[in-house]
């Protein structure tokens, strides 16, 4: 689904990514953990094309997309995005923000878009929502509707920044309980996030990264349990 | 008591001959307004643009109609120029005041575009739009709600510089005071009379400009 072979990104003279290879396969779920400042958002990033690698290749079901791809719209559509900051649309009534795309991108009609949103809140509880502004959210319905918003585009992959770790702790569990529902579902993930109990269940994959590099990988009984790496062992020490 | 040299009983008794007047600086500002508003938000726009064909031309507009009295740049337009293209005192002093208050609206709707958080702009990306959709879809909206409180400012300045528009003989308030002045000899009482005509139109776009905040505040979504 997601082919990186080679990845390097600079910000100036610091280098953020070094060399990443990884592939994404469909209905997989991979957790992406780390220090602060080891890459992980930057490397959604670049596979959203949000920022540009200056090194390597990336392949999005198995076509190459990059910063002069003239159909980089398109690509994005396909890659759906999930941010830490939930970044609604504020202006924009629930249901607006979940029809942005169809009615904009994929041009559906309105009445569509807006029977689609329906079961799209149906999906991620948030029904009796459909027409008041996000401000009136608290944090966790905000990220399920951001989670809605993206899913309306039927994207190929979904990317998670740390979606639940600027909620407060109780409102952290029904956001992990709509992404585990989508994987479970079979949508294809990469989610960056420290929530073990999230990785356990629901995580195939999870890779550990550290100063741009990916270090260790596995799937999370190996990795949360019986880390190889003096490093990742190091990391895990602090964060568990 | 003293004698005073003024019959402000003039006041009331001129009041209604200063009408027509009025209605020129109001057209001069509501047209001034008009032109500014667009050119304030191609050249905004221009401004925030990486090429810089764009915006170095939108940078050199700002600079030198910000760094240039109203003044000039009237008598410019409608001295300065007249051998190349005539053009009559009302649309001089509207075209006058909206390139010099498109400067000042452009900063504006720089500034307003520029606060609206950088994840808008990627969330809406992230869907799919392209930065045309981007922009006229998510960030103008929010930036436009911004921009209305420094906007309502800056109409008011537009409205009390529309009186230099009488140094290109428009008979517009100001020059309408200092004729009626000459030829009654009462100059305080006419200029006072412009003056309340002044205080009521800024007052009346006070109010107004602060309407449209509360309007825009209802449907407030502020996160
Ligand atoms: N736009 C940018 N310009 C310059 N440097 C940046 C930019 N974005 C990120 N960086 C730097 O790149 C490095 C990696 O940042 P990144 O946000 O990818 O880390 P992260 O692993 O997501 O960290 P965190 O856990 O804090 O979110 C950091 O040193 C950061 O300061
Ligand atoms: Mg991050």
């Amino acid at each position: 689904m997601i082919k990186i072979r080679g990845l390097n990104k600079w910000f100036g003279d610091l280098h953020v990514l070094k060399d990443i290879d990884m592939d994404v396969s469909p209905k997989e779920v991979v957790v992406v953990i780390g220090a602060s400042g080891s890459g992980k958002s930057t490397l959604l990033r670049c596979l959203n094309f949000l920022e540009f690698a200056q090194k390597g290749h990336i392949y999005i079901d198995g076509v190459e997309a990059n910063a002069k791809s003239r159909n980089l719209h398109t690509v994005r559509a396909d890659v759906g995005m999930v941010f830490q900051h939930f970044n609604l649309f504020p202006h924009r009534t629930v249901m607006g923000n979940v029809i942005e795309g169809l009615t904009q991108v994929k041009k559906t009609p309105y009445k569509e878009a807006v029977e689609h949103g329906e079961d799209l809140l149906r999906k991620v509880g948030l029904s009796d929502k459909a027409y008041v502004y996000p401000a009136m959210l608290s944090g966790g319905q905000k990220q399920r509707v951001a989670i809605a918003r993206a899913l309306a585009m039927k994207p190929k992959i979904m990317l998670f920044d740390e979606p639940t770790s600027a909620l407060d702790p109780e409102l952290v569990g029904e956001v992990l309980q709509v992404m585990k529902n989508l994987a479970i579902e079979g949508m294809t993930m990469m989610v960056v996030s420290h929530e073990m109990g999230f990785a356990r269940e629901v995580g195939d994959r999870v890779v550990y990264m550290d100063e741009g590099r990916i270090i260790e990988e596995g799937p999370p009984s190996e990795i949360y349990s019986n880390p190889k790496n003096e490093r990742t062992k190091a990391f895990l020490g602090q964060i568990l | 008591m003293i004698d005073l040299p003024w019959d402000f009983t003039a006041i009331p008794r001129f009041f209604p001959g200063f009408y027509a007047a009025a209605l020129l600086t109001l057209q001069i500002t509501f047209f001034g307004i008009l032109v500014g508003l667009i050119l304030g938000l191609v050249t905004g726009l221009m401004r925030l643009s990486k090429n810089p064909i764009l915006n170095m031309p939108a940078k050199a507009y700002i600079w030198v109609i910000r760094g240039t009295p109203l003044l000039l740049q009237l008598m410019i337009i409608y001295y300065g120029l007249i051998d190349l293209v005539s053009i009559d005192r009302m649309p001089a002093a509207i075209l006058g005041l909206g390139v010099h208050n498109g400067a000042y609206i452009a900063e504006i709707f720089r500034g307003a575009i520029q606060s609206v958080e950088r994840g808008q702009r990627e969330a809406a990306l992230s869907l799919g739009m392209t930065e045309t959709q981007a922009m006229r879809r998510i960030i103008l909206p929010q930036a436009f709600k911004r921009s209305v409180p420094p906007l309502g400012n800056q109409f008011i300045i537009a409205l009390k510089d529309s009186s230099l528009a009488s140094a290109i003989a428009v008979r517009e308030l100001l020059l309408r005071a200092r004729q009626m002045g000459s030829s009654t000899l009462m100059m305080l009482e006419m200029l006072m009379i412009v003056g309340v005509y002044y205080l009521l139109m800024t007052t009346v776009l006070n109010l107004l400009m602060g309407r449209i905040e509360k309007l825009l505040e209802v449907s407030d979504y502020k996160d």
